[in-house]
């Protein structure tokens, strides 16, 4: 028993940043914007949640700096490729060069020093059997999904702009007839992506490690873009993605201390073969038509 | 709409005059642009280093300078990073001609390389036969590679960009998988635990350097990598095929029409491109790398890049793979200054966004004077319009 809620609770654990990330790039994505900055995001959240946090002295002022610092990350983004219209794979792979260059330089340069955030045990649902000590006994800033995830839900299905915002995903050039500005919209949607990313990147940093290491997102924003995939473009999905990935994850870093052999590389591939095979499969239904392609308005 | 607008293709559609004013005014505006974004980008690079290290700017220029261009082997060394650079790229400007975004060529590279080593440490052959075999069968795990990416777009119609994408990281781990294992290429050094590396390529089965190590000497793969960007210029500029593969990029529509199969010429460009990432993986380690390990080595997605930014042009793009091999070069020589050696990558990101500017720049310019014209013919065809009736 002891060994499976091991497993399931760092599950949750590594499924956490990836969850924000996914609801997140879910808004972005319904957007119509192939968002593969996420990596770039959740690192320059991840680092500057714990510059912010020895600065302010506080997690909450370290959650706030790195969902700034992935709204920075969105705005150079969305600017370049919804204002500028330069390919944004070419935006994309950039800054996630320069997040990885720029955190590790400034990580040699200063030292940002330890923080974490604090633990929360619910009283009566951390005691349930099993699932009751992985679910309920986190560091505090896991919980805030609980607001992110329903937040992201209800501005996509249940409001004007995410119904603006899908229109722009499907058919920008109808969107736009109708006095939608697509480019706004996709800006506003990689905003909140660069937010709510930023903020895995925190949980992540501030929440879990309580420190920053070099590069060590290590490939997760990339693992949220193949959840999106797996989950067929629905919220849902996605975050069922998200705890598959973070509990292959898990079982990877649990298995041989349980004296298991397995074989890592295939634990690690797996869930970017699932998205393929997800891909192929089924659940295409949910994509945006028009996912990746730039919208420009036609002239006269 | 041309999935990417990076394309110079779509630009030329109206040929201006060479010698009037506005074009003269036009393209000094551009090389002003690119002055300006290339000074923007050095100048944030600069306070950096200020705001963060004791090093002043020029302490960094210097060290990059030496280490790179300063002496023969430097430059040698420089052209030896350059080269699979110039190959993925190369690669990459064909399936963009095409249309199709091959973003994976980080995985071709590495499966590439894998793929050679395999053959170069398994085929017992001379040299002489083996070492182009083991660069032909890199080219072809490559080309494999991303024909998986090809196949799911010919058969489920399965986005292109998307699996590419994925697949860099299934190929990383199959790399990884592969220096774990001694049946494949693991390293057997007698110790208690293996490192997850290959072993190193004996000296005989490597490419042949040119020069000798005191002085100028460097891996021949730079040949290989300007006879590529010859045959690429030529075969896309001057060929049926490679007036195909622009038809097919700039109208798929148009180009079905007209005869041209999707499948075959998008499917066999989008391999082409795996193929080239993987040739530039074999030239590395038979040429330069001599061993593989777990992990990415950033060629493929410097090559991407190199190849996105050109826009298209060979000849942009053999002068931004030497930038790149020069900035990979040289960053080995930062540590001398106390500046660390990230901030090579720090440049290179901001070169890639200077580069990217200019372009977008001149398209909105263009874009507001069509505007204009086009807003101007709508005004007088309205007043046009009742006198016309009476």
């Amino acid at each position: 028993v002891t060994a499976v809620q091991t497993v399931l609770g760092s599950t949750i654990r590594l499924s956490g940043p990836l969850a924000f990330g996914a609801s997140g790039e879910y808004v972005a994505e319904k957007g119509g914007t192939l968002n593969i900055s996420l990596e770039a995001m959740m690192l320059a959240g991840a680092f500057f949640s714990i510059v912010g946090a020895s600065i302010t002295g506080t997690v909450v002022g370290g959650l706030g700096a790195g969902m700034l610092a992935g709204l920075c990350v969105a705005a150079v983004h969305a600017n370049m490729s919804h204002r500028l219209q330069a390919n944004t794979f070419v935006v994309g792979l950039t800054l996630n060069v320069l997040l990885l260059g720029l955190t590790n330089f400034l990580l040699e340069a200063i030292d940002p020093g330890r923080h974490q955030a604090g633990s929360l045990r619910f009283p009566i649902l951390s005691e349930i059997p099993i699932v009751g000590e992985p679910l309920f006994a986190n560091r505090w800033p896991l919980y805030l999904l609980a607001v992110v995830i329903p937040l992201s839900w209800f501005l996509v299905n249940r409001t004007n702009w995410g119904l603006e915002l899908r229109a722009c995903g499907e058919n920008p050039q109808a969107a736009d007839v109708t006095g939608i500005d697509v480019n706004r919209r996709r800006r506003q949607g990689l905003y909140y992506a660069g937010l709510m990313t930023g903020l895995g990147g925190s949980y992540l940093a501030l929440g879990e490690v309580g420190l920053f290491n070099q590069n060590m997102t290590a490939g997760r924003g990339f693992l949220v873009n193949a959840a999106i995939i797996f989950g067929g473009w629905r919220l849902g999905g996605a975050l069922l993605g998200c705890l598959l990935f973070g509990g292959t994850d898990a079982l990877r870093l649990a298995l041989p201390a349980l004296g298991v052999e397995i074989q890592p590389q295939l634990l690690i591939a797996l869930p970017y073969l699932l998205a393929i095979v997800a891909m192929c499969f089924f659940a295409i239904g949910g994509r945006p038509a028009a996912l990746g392609k730039p919208f420009e308005r036609g002239i006269a | 709409m041309t999935l990417l607008d990076a394309e110079p293709d779509t630009a030329t559609d109206s040929v201006p005059d060479p010698r009037s004013w506005a074009t003269r005014t036009s393209a000094l505006i551009t090389v002003g642009l690119y002055v300006g974004s290339f000074a923007v980008a050095l100048s944030l690079a600069s306070v950096l280093i200020v705001l963060a290290t004791d090093a002043s700017p020029m302490e960094v220029s210097r060290a990059l300078y030496q280490g790179s261009l300063k002496t023969w082997p430097a430059f040698g060394y420089t052209l030896e990073q350059a080269a699979p650079v110039m190959i993925v790229a190369l690669g990459s400007v064909i399936s963009t001609r095409s249309g199709l975004f091959n973003i994976g060529p980080e995985g071709q590279f590495a499966v590439g390389s894998a793929t050679g080593a395999l053959v170069i440490f398994h085929v017992g052959a001379p040299a002489g036969v083996v070492v182009p075999l083991a660069l032909v069968s890199a080219a072809a795990g490559g080309a494999l590679w991303a024909g998986v990416a090809a196949g799911l777009h010919a058969v489920r119609n399965v986005d292109v960009i998307i699996t590419t994408l994925l697949l860099n990281f299934v190929a990383l781990q199959a790399v990884s998988f592969a220096v774990n294992r001694h049946w494949l290429l693991q390293e057997s050094t007698g110790r208690r635990i293996d490192p997850p590396q290959s072993p190193l390529l004996e000296s005989g089965l490597r490419l042949p350097r040119l020069g000798s190590p005191p002085g100028f000497n460097t891996s021949s793969g730079i040949l290989v990598a300007l006879l590529l960007a010859g045959v690429v210029g030529y075969a896309l500029g001057q060929t049926r095929w490679g007036f195909r593969l622009r038809m097919l990029g700039l109208n798929p529509l148009a180009a079905r029409a007209a005869g041209v199969n999707l499948v075959v010429l998008g499917g066999g460009a989008l391999m082409l491109s795996g193929g080239f990432a993987g040739l530039a993986g074999g030239v590395y380690f038979a040429g330069t790398g001599y061993r593989i390990t777990a992990g990415a080595v950033g060629f493929g997605y410097n090559g991407l890049l190199v190849a996105l930014i050109s826009r298209g042009r060979i000849s942009a793009i053999v002068m931004l793979a030497l930038a790149f091999g020069a900035l990979r070069s040289g960053g080995g020589y930062l540590a001398a200054t106390g500046v660390p050696r990230y901030m090579v990558d720090i440049v290179q990101a901001l070169i890639v966004f200077a580069a990217l500017i200019p372009p977008v720049v001149d398209h909105l310019r263009r874009r507001s004077r069509e505007l204009r014209v086009a807003h101007a013919a709508t005004r007088s065809g309205t007043t046009l319009a009742p006198g016309a009736a009476l």
